[in-house]
């Protein structure tokens, strides 16, 4: 019995230097991409237009970002990245937390089947919304306004915020909120004094979700907006690719700007968006 | 003993094994609910709140939804979008035409196969990955999750970009690698020109992306496994297939099967991507189903044909559809 358990014991700590192989490997593949895109963006133009790479950089500048940031209409999409992406969030988080404190505390009539539609709705491509949207705004007069991408992001992230925030609701215990009753609370007094503070990481990471799937999207941004100085900031890097080719030292450089607010605050909530999105945090 | 003793050199992570099947607890809860009396306030109220919810879908949404319908059997062109007028009604025209096109065939038969290989790779090395995150020591484990969280909150279009540079004919690193082994000179060389090569180089970004998020999702179902478990099964002399495919597997299984739906529906949306990596001019041998309907409505300008073919696209994923709903069900999140 004890050798047996030796055995396997062993074993296993044998096993762990053949895995930490593996695991640097896929580090360094999954996370090569993003290694050359910083070091792209941090060396210069010389070396990266040339037809020797070089694994490291030679020296290190910061030129290629100030000619990304010199681009037309940088600050311009930048402006418009936040408006659209604030005002969308705004807007899916705060319809969405109503929804999802109904279903997440109330049996009414109908409750499934809105779960359904939240559900199904997720599954039907962006694509086939775009077309009558487009002549929709087109009528209104909304095309090439941030309105109307604005409402088109907050319905997009709707109802994935709606069932995130649900999940984070139910798994507040309802007697919290009982007991408050109990001493003379309204019931939406009740859901503003206790379960709206245990609610805030889950508001966070839920408008953080929501915020990135605005922050990220290109083809409605794309299509509903047509001035160069209205576009979001996804779009502003279609600029570096011009007729006489792409400026890849800029267009990393710019790509790094885009992206690090949201990778910064999507590692800082990620595994609560993963509970979320999978089965953890949806349990009835 | 030697469990004990097994489990002392696992990781402690995220504490607890959870949820018994949910099946067990939410009767209960549902019944106990519905045994309070129910006041006039608890009626109203809960439509009171969704309420705000359901216009904003039902018109951005849903409406257009229907609109998309409805324009499939219409005639819209630029000059109806410009002029304000209603478009000819022309049946099932549209329908008929993009049927009986085969250029249509083509781009069907292409996306099938570059979705099928997409999440045929996702979910394997996301699995794979998945698992090896239960076996590396623990700051490894953090390294790669942590490289892995900054490629998913990429947005597309900057990750599409990195990949554009390696892949670059003059100034890419791969043709630059490849030409450093012996016999291969790969100097200028264009992946783009043959369109099965540029597929796969653009399969290979989708995969990338995907990874995190599969990866990420299947590791934290697989940290409910009972250890336990997999220790009987592995005394009982199961071999390590022999646990994972009778023990482990069952346990990720709803899981795995939601997160490979989820996937075929996104691979089917595929279009950015080629927009870019093609400078927004893609050949018409790189054209996938989404981005034909985006084609065909917004470059040549006919509405109708986009919509009926996003139709046909919504009608044949609603099968995958239909089948994540039951998985969803089954276990039990839709009560």
């Amino acid at each position: 019995m004890t050798t047996a358990a030796k055995v396997t014991y062993k074993s296993k700590k044998k096993n762990r230097t053949g895995w930490n192989i593996l695991g640097l490997l896929t580090f360094v593949v999954m996370g090569f991409p993003v290694y050359w895109m910083v070091i792209t963006a941090l060396r210069p133009s010389t070396e990266i237009l040339s037809y020797h790479q070089k694994l490291w950089p030679s020296s290190i500048t910061f030129d290629q970002f100030h000619r990304a940031m010199d681009m037309p209409n940088f600050w311009d999409n930048v402006k418009s990245s936040v408006i659209i992406s604030l005002f969308s969030v705004i807007i899916a988080i705060g319809v969405g937390l109503l929804a999802a404190y109904a279903l997440g505390r109330f049996h009414f009539w109908g409750r499934r089947g809105l779960m359904i539609t939240l559900l199904l709705i997720q599954m039907i491509p962006g694509t086939s919304m775009l077309i009558p949207i487009y002549i929709q705004l087109n009528d209104m007069g909304g095309l090439n306004q941030y309105w109307g991408v604005i409402v088109v992001y907050a319905a997009t992230t709707l109802p994935f915020s709606v069932w995130m925030l649900r999940g984070f609701i139910v798994n507040i215990p309802k007697e919290l909120e009982e007991s408050a009753m109990v001493d003379g609370c309204s019931q939406m007094a009740a859901f503003r004094r206790v379960v709206f503070p245990l609610l805030a990481p889950g508001l966070v990471a839920a408008s953080i979700y929501a915020l990135m799937t605005a922050w990220n999207e290109y083809l409605f941004a794309y299509v509903l907006l047509q001035d160069n100085d209205k576009y979001t900031l996804s779009i502003w890097l279609l600029n570096f690719t011009g007729q006489r080719g792409t400026d890849f030292g800029a267009l990393m450089a710019g790509s790094i700007l885009v992206a690090l607010p949201v990778v910064i605050f999507f590692v800082m909530v990620q595994r609560k968006v993963a509970s979320g999105l999978t089965a953890g945090a949806v349990k009835g | 003993m030697s469990a004990a003793d097994t489990h002392a050199t696992e990781p402690l992570e995220r504490g607890l094994v959870k949820s018994p099947p949910p099946a067990q607890d939410r009767p209960a809860s549902g019944r106990g609910a519905r045994r309070r009396p129910a006041t006039r306030q608890n009626r109203t109220l809960p439509y009171l709140l969704i309420t705000p919810a359901l216009v904003v879908m039902a018109g951005v949404l849903g409406w257009p939804l229907i609109d998309t319908v409805v324009l499939s059997f219409q005639d819209m062109r630029r000059n109806n979008l410009w002029g304000g007028t209603t478009p000819p009604w022309v049946g099932l025209d549209q329908y008929t035409t993009i049927l009986g096109d085969s250029e249509f065939w083509h781009v069907f038969i292409r996306t099938v196969v570059f979705v099928v290989v997409c999440v045929f790779f996702t979910m394997l090395l996301g699995l794979l990955i998945a698992m090896l995150l239960q076996r590396v020591s623990p700051w490894l484990r953090v390294m790669i999750t942590s490289a892995m969280v900054a490629v998913w909150a990429m947005p597309l279009l900057v990750s599409t970009s990195v990949f554009k540079f390696m892949f670059d004919s003059d100034y890419g690193l791969v043709n630059e690698l490849l030409s450093k082994l012996p016999g291969v000179d790969y100097a200028g060389h264009n992946w783009f020109l043959n369109p099965t090569s540029g597929l796969a180089i653009i399969a290979a970004l989708v995969v990338w992306a995907a990874i995190p998020f599969i990866a990420i999702s299947l590791h934290s179902a697989l940290t409910q496994v009972p250890k336990e478990l997999e220790e009987a099964a592995r005394i009982d002399g199961a071999s390590g297939f022999g646990i994972f495919r009778f023990v482990t597997f069952p346990v990720i299984k709803p899981v795995f099967v939601m997160t490979t739906t989820l996937s075929i529906i996104w691979d089917f949306g595929v279009l950015g991507q080629v927009l870019l990596m093609r400078n927004n001019h893609p050949e018409p041998d790189y054209q996938l189903l989404g981005l034909y309907s985006f084609t065909q409505a917004f470059t040549s300008n006919s509405f109708s044909t986009g919509a009926a073919i996003s139709i046909i696209t919504v009608v044949m994923l609603s099968g995958v559809s239909v089948y994540y709903l039951r998985q969803l069900m089954k276990i039990g999140e839709v009560e």
